[in-house]
């Protein structure tokens, strides 16, 4: 029954084709639904060996080295196939048909032959087989548009998905720019055309427009420039969302941050935050810079927020603790070996300075350094990123203030650094002035720290940054 | 000889860049554009963009251009088999996947890259590598080249100048080849040799030759006089105009859509993920304490992940759960010395907190990242 009503269908375009001037435009609307109707149904087309042609110089055989579709996939005419290697010359083979792939003949690596068949492909039974050279495709318009086509001599390339969201939207392909190999027309290209049409857009100059397949690269050039000028306008477009999801397995960086994290979340926190004025230290590091630079050495905020880190910790030993997996032992590691946690392409990663407790700020400037530049390029080595036992994130350098950080197992603590910003402050004889404010959050292992402890460490490394000058006094 | 400064080149472009009279529709049937950038994947973006969007019936093109040191693997191999990559780290030396088939080989500013366009039924490699050959007598009667059967140039009948790789589409190709005017021989032979061992695969192999420089042959040879050169015998071949353009594959006007080829040449999907399938089995001979472990690795990668991952280790040398946290970890990982590093540093900090344990750990996982 499936069968024929295909049969049937078919016969009924070809009808309307011929005499198209007898029918109107409702006419023309079943035929669509009719048209929708059928390719929903159980696809019977005939199915095609697709032959390897010639690739030129002689060669008869040549090496598969990489499918792009597999058995089931719908292609569209112009689609890779596969990637065929003969003699240092690598070659895409680009189907000619659109339909459905049903055989691959080769498997990787194998031999396959010119003039042997490369793969089976059902197509379409309406649509025909495709010519040798490059055939004129139409769109489902009515037999005027065909004319009007072959009239100019165009060819409109576009997968049937992109016809049929023209014909939807009553776009004539002849006007719209493709932009895709081949100058095929991509939905993107519809898109933006419908966009000009809807007048979000200002009209571009009339030389974007039409496109003179010959000069392909002709027209592009100035199409790009007229869109770089426009202000996009966000504007209601009658049309359908076609994006999908996606998934992907949770690999390397990922999975990593997730052992971590799920690790951590057995670790009861609590937050202490506090704000700190380091506008005396924003002077002192104004000055240290250039003598810094003429060492070689670039210094930032966090070499001093870590020294100061790291002579709170000589008087709160606890923070620098570790917690044994049955809560039955406390560590107290002995090397303060502050973590730094850095952005990159890949993610969050926590390199750390070693043994900051007999470093001078000039040293942890130069250790960080070489972290940072080892971090961008992806070449930290397994002794950076392991024996941490503290850990500071400087969240502050892309923005915000108040932060909840989660404490890195086997730590017990850690800071984040949100940004200085400038804000009026009182001072002790009760005027206003400019400071330097910078807010600090902590988390802490409430197992073994109390919010005193932490509360009395956060004011002893306040009290080293607010006030430089007393960092002198218990510097080892 | 006219070579447009850039400046010039720019100016002109502009002033072109109307519909009647366009940058590409030149009148001529040919076009010889040179790069002004040392960029290895802007440079092999050009060569896609050209490929792909440019309609090579009525206008064969030339492009010269040159690379600041980079390593290109062709389209099918594999970067492990081929060169050195810890090397190449260090040395902040680039690795590239070109899209043509054929061999690796080493850029660097004594090299010179050029790439013949056509349609595909004009693609003829051997009546290229003859204009260069030409060329280059022409400019030093008594130099020693000439064309194998391999489309290698050898100098001397015995050094290999130029190596060639191509690429076919569905209507246009591309013949590109390399010539070595004046390149660090010493850091080629030394990036060019795989220190991995016991790595199985149906990755198209270099071929291996004895290189030279044409500078070392005759030194008044220079990038710029063998450019210009082939330049001039392209131009004669073709019957037009001797005249060189630069172009700069940064500009977008001019290579709409060129900036989304170059960062997807730099992927980490492309460039190593492309690698086809591969095992490894080796073993890794670890000092440890008084003695040394043999332990076997067994590894197979494909799409430049591990798929499956096997190591011999003696028993109770790891405790049992943590030894399947780490093979567990590295199943799916991208086989590559980052992110191993990241899971690897990562999983320590959620086991026992044991010295020894730590030392073992650090040992295995530092020689697991070598193989890397």
């Amino acid at each position: 029954v499936c069968i024929h009503r295909v049969r049937s269908c078919s016969s009924i375009r070809f009808i309307k084709s011929k005499y198209v001037c007898v029918f109107d435009k409702s006419a023309l609307k079943f035929s669509h639904q009719q048209r929708l109707f059928r390719t929903s149904a159980v696809s019977c087309g005939q199915i095609v060996q697709f032959k390897l042609s010639d690739i030129g110089e002689g060669i008869t055989e040549v090496t598969v080295k990489e499918w792009y579709v597999k058995e089931g996939d719908s292609v569209s005419q112009f689609d890779s196939i596969c990637e065929v290697q003969s003699d240092k010359a690598s070659v895409t083979i680009t189907s000619r048909y659109d339909g459905i792939i049903r055989k691959l003949h080769y498997s990787i690596d194998d031999t396959a032959f010119v003039g042997k068949p490369l793969v089976d492909i059902e197509i379409d039974a309406s649509k025909g087989v495709a010519s040798e050279e490059d055939v004129v495709e139409t769109p489902p318009m009515s037999h005027e548009e065909h004319t009007h086509q072959e009239i100019k001599g165009h060819k409109t390339l576009a997968t049937p998905a992109v016809r049929r969201l023209a014909m939807e939207n009553n776009i004539k392909l002849s006007e719209v720019v493709g932009t895709g190999k081949d100058n095929r027309i991509l939905k993107e290209d519809i898109l933006n055309y419908l966009a000009k049409q809807t007048g979000a857009i200002l009209p571009p100059s009339p030389k974007a427009e039409i496109v003179p397949p010959l000069q392909k690269t002709e027209a592009v050039p100035a199409a790009p420039k007229d869109k770089a000028r426009k202000m996009p306008v966000p504007v209601s477009r009658p049309i359908a969302f076609s994006g999908k999801d996606r998934t992907e397995p949770v690999t390397g960086f990922q999975k990593a941050m997730v052992k971590t994290m799920s690790a951590a979340l057995k670790i009861p926190h609590f937050g202490y935050s506090d704000e700190v004025d380091l506008t005396q230290l924003v002077q002192l590091r104004e000055e240290l810079k250039p003598l810094a630079e003429m060492r070689g050495v670039k210094l930032s905020f966090m070499p001093f927020f870590i020294k100061a880190a790291s002579l709170g910790l000589l008087q709160y030993p606890i923070l620098n603790a570790s917690l044994d997996e049955n809560c039955q032992n406390v560590t107290y590691k002995a090397s303060h070996n502050i973590g730094v946690a850095m952005d990159t392409e890949q993610g969050l990663i926590v390199p750390n300075v070693k043994n900051v407790q007999v470093c001078s700020v000039f040293d942890i400037a130069v250790e960080l350094n070489r972290l940072q530049s080892l971090g961008s390029a992806g070449q930290l080595g397994t002794s950076d990123l392991t024996g941490g036992t503290f850990t500071l994130s400087n969240i502050g350098t892309i923005g915000g203030t108040y932060a909840k950080p989660v404490i890195l197992p086997p730590e017990v603590a850690i800071g984040a650094l949100g940004k200085i910003q400038v804000l009026p402050r009182f001072n002790g004889k009760g005027e206003v002035f400019k400071a330097q404010i910078m807010h600090v959050s902590w988390s802490a292992d409430h197992r073994i720290i109390d919010g005193a402890t932490m509360a009395r460490f956060s004011n002893l490394w306040k009290s080293y940054l607010e006030n430089p000058a007393s960092m002198l006094l218990d510097l080892k | 000889m006219v070579l447009l400064s850039l400046k010039n080149c720019l100016w002109l472009s502009c002033v072109l860049r109307t519909p009647k009279a366009c940058f590409w529709s030149t009148a001529s049937g040919g076009l010889i554009i040179q790069s002004v950038s040392n960029d290895v994947y802007q440079n092999l973006a050009v060569e896609d963009w050209i490929h792909d969007h440019m309609d090579l019936e009525k206008q064969h093109v030339l492009f010269l251009w040159r690379n600041s040191p980079a390593v290109v693997i062709g389209r099918h191999q594999n970067p492990w088999q081929e060169c050195n990559l810890r090397l190449l780290r260090q040395k902040n030396i680039k690795l590239a996947r070109r899209r043509s088939g054929g061999g690796t080989v080493y850029h660097d500013l004594g090299n010179i890259n050029l790439t013949f366009f056509t349609t595909r039924k004009k693609y003829e490699r051997m009546e290229n590598l003859k204009l260069i050959v030409k060329a280059l007598k022409a400019l030093r009667p008594q130099l020693d080249v000439h064309v194998t059967d391999r489309y290698d140039i050898l100098l001397d009948r015995q050094y290999k100048i130029s190596g060639t790789a191509a690429k076919l589409g569905r209507t246009s190709a591309y013949h590109h080849c390399t010539l070595l005017c004046n390149a660090d021989k010493f850091v080629l032979s030394s990036v060019l040799k795989s220190p991995y061992k016991g790595l199985k695969s149906n990755a198209t192999p270099s071929v291996p030759a004895s290189v030279k420089n044409l500078f070392e042959e005759d030194p008044s040879l220079t990038s710029e006089i063998l450019l210009d050169a082939i330049a001039k015998e392209y131009a004669v071949q073709h019957q037009m105009d001797h005249h060189i353009t630069l172009i700069n594959p940064a500009d977008e006007t001019l290579f709409p859509g060129i900036s989304n080829k170059t960062k997807e040449l730099q992927t980490w999907e492309w460039v190593y993920g492309k690698t086809p399938k591969f095992s490894i089995s080796t073993c890794l001979n670890m000092a440890y304490k008084d003695s040394v472990l043999d332990v076997k690795v067994n590894m197979d990668v494909k799409h430049g992940r591990i798929e499956v991952c096997n190591i011999d280790l003696p028993e109770q040398w790891l405790p049992p759960g943590l030894y399947s946290e780490l093979v567990k970890g590295l199943t799916g990982s991208k086989f590559c010395p980052n992110e191993t590093t990241t899971l690897v540093t990562t999983l320590l900090r959620v086991c026992p907190q044991d010295d020894e344990l730590h030392s073992r750990w650090n040992l295995l996982c530092d020689n697991m990242i070598r193989l890397m």
